[in-house]
């Protein structure tokens, strides 16, 4: 008998890195489900689309990687990195925020550039300092903006027309009730428009221990009270509930704001990022080209990540301010 | 007040394993292995010769300074002194004895003084003279514990806590011999003159809790403290804080804080020591894990070596991967099965393949997981990465020396990380920057 001499600890939890993104993808179906179902069978074209170019790239990627390494005669070469399960969730991601008459060539570069530059030239997995996702949406923002805030195509039932963050801008309420953009009974990307469906998800992963609800919670309470102050319509408080449901700030807060790679690590590093996501988004919003600013807030405060983590270090263990605890 | 500790993590326990036997089998070795070096501090020099015989009792080890003796726990004819596989790596100095079978013992001189006539200084004398250590893992010589707490701890602290999983030594100690502990507590509050004498326990041993509950009425100065389950509540620090909200300084010792914190095996032994006049001979060892065949709890004569004792466990399954010394959290890996038990040895635990081991490519998601189970409060992911860059600027910004390797971090990794062994890594480079 061999008995195998390791280093402790001997035994570990079932805590596992595919079984993460696993969680990832059940929390997005209800919200993919609604966009489906709104949005026609397009959406579920564009999903597709997407979540094959990723995987594929970063299957390619990964195999050429792997080739180089047994070239190179390295005694230890992992498996194929598709399998953890990462590049199906980043497709998916991408998926959503965009909308579902986006022509076919834009998501295949949008999902080629997110894997390919943002996250495995950068080292891969947990290396990548910018949300993969997001940043593919911006190069497609960039590249074709009409391709990506094109909401005007049919769907089924009154999913078309200006989106009602398109109608804020212009100084107005939605003509949607509050109840319907809770719901996702308005025009809007394939992921975002229905609240419900995303808090769901959300609820999910804080569930299954997935995500903490700090940075969701203090990204969208942040928007919240800082709507208060720009209301431009109605009651402050009805612009708040307005600005909560409209555009990608749920979708945002909940699923790209909380990516493991590019948030940070400690809880208060964790609150104070969802607070600068919340107010670069309120004023993106307010201030910017485009009526929506959540892509552009989350990357900026991505580049911020590790600075954060460094100044919300947990105090150190035994020490207080002026000597040791007692 | 409720205070509790920083993080933490619930693995599966797994202690019923070891349990259902409820007896103490005991085992009779043909020969014992008794090491030299059995605490922390100076190894003992060998006081017999091959062909001596000895007595159970008889002290066959002794050294200057920090350090205490080791005894023969079988009589018999000492058969070897030679260097001998130990269970933390290597081997080192030991007495092999064949055991006669007749456990003839020396004379064990028993102390029915009241116990506030008990001296101090003759208390702290027996401690040594039975050899004792501190029994839950550390092995740091109990008298000179007792004794740089004299006059600055207002807490006395017994540690029952056994928040690793499968073990189960310190739990059929308080099933079996709670007076032992209690007596022995009283003995060093006498010594230490503490205002607060706490034993604590986690909630998942009922049955030692009723059987305390039951003779506090005879020993009212002890407060009985049940915490809530969670790991690593029994390290030092960390029990320090649960119950008292004191945090023990960076480097520094409990004492520091005013506690003093010993293990229940400890107080049993010191009580043994103290009253019946016995040296530290033996203790109860758990034997459990997937792989045995009979998991249960030994009475063990110190110096038995691994492989009798699971002969006697009904043996390993052929599956068998790795032999632990101690807890499956912190224990050591043994690739030598005639280590023998030393003193504090509490558990030998057999495990298969963990399902959920190693991964084949570690990967960190940068998760923060380890952040949140950290009961030190460290940054395990940002020292991980340093460790690798050699960067011993960071890692003392990162203060990782204050890692106590308690494993949880990695416990909790889904990357599965080897965070532990990093660590200790980067701990050898920062102790050998600061020595340059």
């Amino acid at each position: 008998m061999k008995l195998t001499v390791a280093s402790s600890p001997h035994i570990r939890g079932n805590f596992r890195t595919n079984r993460i993104m696993l969680d990832v993808v059940i929390a997005l179906l209800p919200a993919l489900a609604v966009g489906v179902w709104r949005l026609g069978i397009r959406a579920l074209g564009v999903t597709l689309v997407s979540i094959v170019t990723a995987v594929v790239a970063e299957g390619i990627y990964s195999e050429v990687v792997r080739r180089k390494k047994i070239a190179r005669g390295e005694s230890h070469v992992a498996k194929n990195t598709i399998a953890d399960g990462s590049a199906l969730v980043t497709g998916l991601l991408l998926a959503m925020t965009l909308p579902a008459t986006v022509p076919y060539w834009l998501v295949v570069v949008g999902a080629v550039f997110a894997i390919i530059m943002v996250k495995a030239l950068c080292g891969g997995l947990g290396q990548n300092i910018f949300n993969p996702a997001l940043a593919g949406r911006a190069l497609m923002l960039l590249i074709w903006p009409v391709g990506v805030v094109n909401y005007h195509a049919a769907g089924v039932d009154g999913a078309t027309g200006a989106t009602p963050l398109h109608q804020m801008v212009m100084h107005a309420l939605p003509e949607e009730s509050l109840l319907d953009m809770f719901l996702g009974n308005c025009p809007g990307s394939i992921g975002e428009a229905c609240s419900l469906a995303l808090i769901l998800g959300g609820a999910y992963l804080v569930w299954r221990k997935v995500i903490s609800a700090r940075i969701p919670v203090a990204y969208l309470g942040t928007v919240a009270v800082m709507s208060l102050f720009f209301a431009k319509a109605g009651t402050p408080v009805e612009w708040m509930l307005y600005s909560l449901f409209s555009g990608g700030v749920m979708l945002g807060a909940i699923f790209m704001a909380t990516d493991y790679a590019t948030s940070p690590a400690t809880a208060k590093g964790q609150i104070v990022y969802g607070i600068g996501c919340g107010v670069l988004t309120v004023f993106f919003r307010n201030f910017g080209l485009y009526p929506e600013g959540v892509t552009y807030a989350i990357l900026l405060m991505n580049a911020f990540v590790w600075i954060i983590d460094r100044y919300t270090a947990p105090r150190r263990f035994g020490v207080v301010k002026g000597g040791a605890a007692r | 007040m409720k205070h509790l500790f920083f993080g933490g993590i619930h693995p599966n326990y797994n202690k019923e394993m070891s349990t259902v036997v409820t007896t103490f089998h005991t085992i009779e070795p043909k020969q014992v292995v008794i090491p030299m070096v059995q605490h922390i501090g100076a190894p003992c020099q060998p006081l017999v010769q091959v062909g001596d015989v000895v007595k159970r009792g008889q002290k066959i080890g002794d050294g200057e300074g920090l350090c205490v003796p080791v005894h023969a726990s079988v009589s018999g004819k000492v058969i070897a002194v030679e260097p001998r596989p130990h269970i933390r790596g290597g081997e080192v100095m030991a007495v092999v004895i064949e055991n006669d079978f007749q456990d003839t013992a020396i004379e064990f001189v028993k102390n029915d003084l009241p116990l506030e006539e008990l001296d101090a200084d003759d208390v702290l004398h027996s401690i040594r003279e039975a050899g004792i250590v501190g029994m839950g893992g550390a092995a740091f010589p109990g008298n000179v514990k007792a004794l740089s707490s004299m006059g600055k701890v207002d807490t006395l602290i017994a540690n029952a806590c056994e928040c690793e999983p499968y073990i189960t030594a310190d739990d059929s100690l308080l099933r079996t011999d709670p007076e032992h502990v209690l007596e022995g507590m009283m003995i060093l509050r006498q010594v230490l003159k503490p205002e607060r004498v706490v034993l604590a326990v986690e909630d998942n041993k009922a049955e030692a809790i009723e059987k305390i509950k039951a003779l506090q009425s005879d020993f009212p100065q002890i407060e009985l403290k049940v915490l809530p389950t969670r790991y690593p509540q029994g390290a030092e620090k960390q029990l320090v804080q649960a119950l008292t909200g004191r945090e023990v300084p960076p480097a520094s010792l409990p004492a520091s804080v005013g506690c003093a914190v010993f293990n229940v095996s400890t107080f049993a032994a010191i009580y043994r020591a103290v009253r019946l006049g016995l040296p530290l001979t033996q203790r109860i060892v758990t034997i459990s894990g997937e792989a045995i065949k009979e998991p249960q709890n030994f009475i063990v004569r110190i110096g038995t070596r691994f492989y009798d004792l699971i002969e006697k466990a009904g043996g390993l399954n052929d599956l068998t991967e790795r032999v632990i010394s101690g807890g499956p959290m912190m224990g050591f890996a043994q690739s030598d099965l005639s280590v023998p038990v030393i003193k504090a040895t509490n558990s030998i635990l057999c495990l298969l393949k963990d399902k959920n081991g190693a991964a084949e490519n570690p990967v960190c998601l940068r998760c923060g997981k380890c952040v949140g189970v950290c009961p030190m409060r460290l940054q395990p992911l940002y020292m991980y990465r340093f460790v690798n860059a050699n960067r011993v600027d960071e890692l003392n910004r990162l203060n990782v020396m204050d890692c106590i390797e308690c494993g949880s971090c990695a416990f909790t990794c889904p990357g599965k990380l080897p965070l532990v062994e990093t660590f200790r890594k980067g701990k050898k480079m920062v102790r050998e920057a600061s020595a340059k």
